[in-house]
């Protein structure tokens, strides 16, 4: 038993659940008010990401406003998607529009790709220190700010939710799209709405795992991981999403932790989360907060 | 006994200037194939409530949905005929515009947002104003409906007068100029019925909110109403004054329940009598 690294790998997994969680947030308001299942997740942050390493290695801009205008350019292109490929779907089946979402990952997975290459590549140095001590245990400061970032956006995605015209007009929306349209709220908007916020908060979970591992195609799979954290919490609770978020995190890391120590079968980091999905598919399907009745894929 | 032959347009009630909303001859379709209504005409005027009575599928509800363009919502069509605002034509404009506009629905069956709080939802009624005022109307709410402030949980667990409560004041928190009330009486108790039309009429004198209502409760519409129209296949078969249509025979005899003695008992009544139509 090695307490110290099972501290550490606890900590990188609430670290990197974080993260999840916030991708998995993304996820599900998409899906809440929406009802598109977007397979095209991971791909938002993948974009994100390379949009933020061009601006700041290419423009050579700081990184807050290279930051920033990655934000701009994520909330264009969540609306230009919503308008272009996801509003002449309404009222298509479940499965072309999950069709389109696939195609739309597969574009830009290719696109990035072609754009930018295939290999790697680092982000220029943000921080002075690269990493930090906390509690005896040597974090990296991208990690710590990660934290603080996601903690950040659910603290924003609360507030938005509770307090603010729009955030009530999305809630209205999920809940009865034929009553939000009767109290003056336009539904295609919330629409693009909900794809533009998602495209942001993806990206900057993206750009914050970008800082520590260089970009690379290699981003997408956050979409992937984003299924086990979601139909774990259930795919229309945004807090469920956040814990999903979080216990996959854990759980992975855990499993690292067990397989370091006694399986040495070398890949149960990656492969925990979707056993874990398959049970939790077969003892609850509706996860720990989703409605029941709510379509399954 | 009114004259029951059906007009283009009825003129407004003693209103010389022009109505506020003015309904004529619309036709509407479902669908492309489904007729609903043919031909309605209906005005209201400025600060008035009028009262569109009807049997079950004569239209009253298409007709609210027309005018406050929900319809397009349930694939339904204004294909003839015009829906004219404050003197601008309405139809076919996007719900969500209309509403700015200063139209307002209360939808059959209060359809409130339950998985919301019942400030939440008040507070979703003021969507389209961007004031700093909703606070000050919150509390003008309250003091319609007192007990709706005590109300902290989810709308879902209200009961059904205080959802009925609650969809009103989520009405008058968009600062409308005409409410269109869709059965606001459905499944509430008698007592609770009373109450609400109360306050229909309060809204209307106190804040000077002009009224469509539609209502299966022939009786109690026609208390709060100035003026009433009588619906049946798509088409406005009667109108009149509220009182002269509660005095009306055949309204009588068809949406308020019997007349005259022999009918207080329904002993006697071997079969039922068949709904005199005017078309």
């Amino acid at each position: 038993m090695d307490g110290t690294l099972l501290f550490q790998l606890t900590l990188n997994g609430l670290i990197v659940g974080a993260l999840y969680g916030v991708v998995a947030m993304s996820f599900v308001l998409i899906y809440k008010a929406s009802q598109v299942v977007n397979f095209a997740q991971g791909e938002f942050l993948l974009v994100g990401a390379w949009m933020c390493w061009w601006f700041l290695t290419e423009w050579q801009l700081p990184f807050v406003i290279g930051f920033l205008f990655t934000l701009v350019f994520m909330t264009l292109f969540g609306i230009i998607l919503q308008v272009v490929v996801l509003r002449p779907l309404i009222g298509e089946p479940v499965i072309s529009v999950i069709m389109a979402t696939i195609g739309m990952g597969i574009f830009f997975q290719a696109l990035m790709k072609w754009i930018f290459g295939v290999f790697a590549k680092p982000f220029p140095p943000v921080f002075t220190a690269e990493r930090v001590s906390v509690l005896g245990l040597e974090v990296q400061t991208a990690y710590l700010l990660s934290l603080g970032i996601s903690v950040a956006i659910m603290a924003g995605f609360g507030w938005f939710f509770r307090y603010s015209r729009h955030g009530l007009a999305m809630r209205a929306t999920a809940f009865d799209q034929q009553v939000a349209q009767s109290l003056g709220i336009s539904v295609p908007r919330v629409f693009a709405m909900s794809w533009a916020i998602s495209a942001v908060v993806s990206a900057v979970a993206g750009v914050t795992v970008g800082m520590v591992n260089g970009v690379s195609s290699a981003l997408s799979f956050y979409g992937i991981k984003v299924f086990p954290a979601v139909i774990l919490g259930g795919l229309d609770s945004i807090l469920g999403a956040v814990l999903g978020g979080l216990i996959v995190g854990v759980l992975e890391n855990l499993a690292q932790y067990v397989d370091s120590q006694w399986l040495n079968w070398g890949n149960m980091y990656q492969v925990a989360p979707f056993y874990a999905l398959l049970l939790i598919l077969l003892i609850k399907p509706y996860g720990l907060f989703g409605t029941r009745n709510i379509e399954r894929i | 006994m009114l004259d029951a032959v059906q007009r283009p347009a009825p003129a407004a009630a003693a209103q010389p200037a022009r109505p506020l909303l003015e309904v004529s001859n619309i036709e509407v379709v479902y669908s492309d194939v489904i007729l609903v209504l043919r031909g309605l005409s209906l005005s209201v005027p400025q600060g008035g409530i009028a009262a569109l009575l009807g049997a079950n599928g004569a239209g009253k509800s298409t007709t609210l949905k027309a005018i406050s363009g929900l319809l397009k919502t349930e694939e339904g069509e204004v294909t003839r005929g015009e829906v004219r605002f404050a003197g601008e034509r309405i139809d076919g404009i996007d719900p969500h515009e209309i509403v700015r506009r200063g139209i307002f629905q209360v939808m059959e069956g209060r359809r409130i947002v339950a998985d919301m709080t019942c400030l939440e939802n008040l507070r979703l009624g003021a969507f389209t104003r961007r004031d700093g005022e909703v606070r000050q109307d919150i509390d003008m709410v309250y003091s319609f409906f007192p007990r709706l402030k005590e109300r902290t949980g989810l709308a879902g667990y209200l009961s059904g007068g205080e959802q009925q409560m609650l969809a009103i004041g989520r009405a008058l928190m968009a600062r409308p100029k005409l409410i269109l009330m869709d059965e606001p009486s459905m499944g509430l108790s008698p007592l609770l019925v009373k109450e609400v039309f109360g306050i229909i009429r309060r809204i209307n004198t106190e804040l000077g909110v002009t009224i469509l209502l539609v209502e299966q409760n022939a009786r109690m519409a026609l208390s709060v109403a100035d003026y009433g129209y009588v619906m049946e296949q798509g088409k406005v078969v009667l109108d009149g004054t509220a009182e002269s249509l509660a005095a009306n025979e055949d309204v009588k005899e068809f949406y308020l329940g019997g007349h005259g003695a022999e009918r207080k008992s329904f002993r006697n009544l071997k079969s039922y009598k068949r709904r005199k139509r005017w078309l």
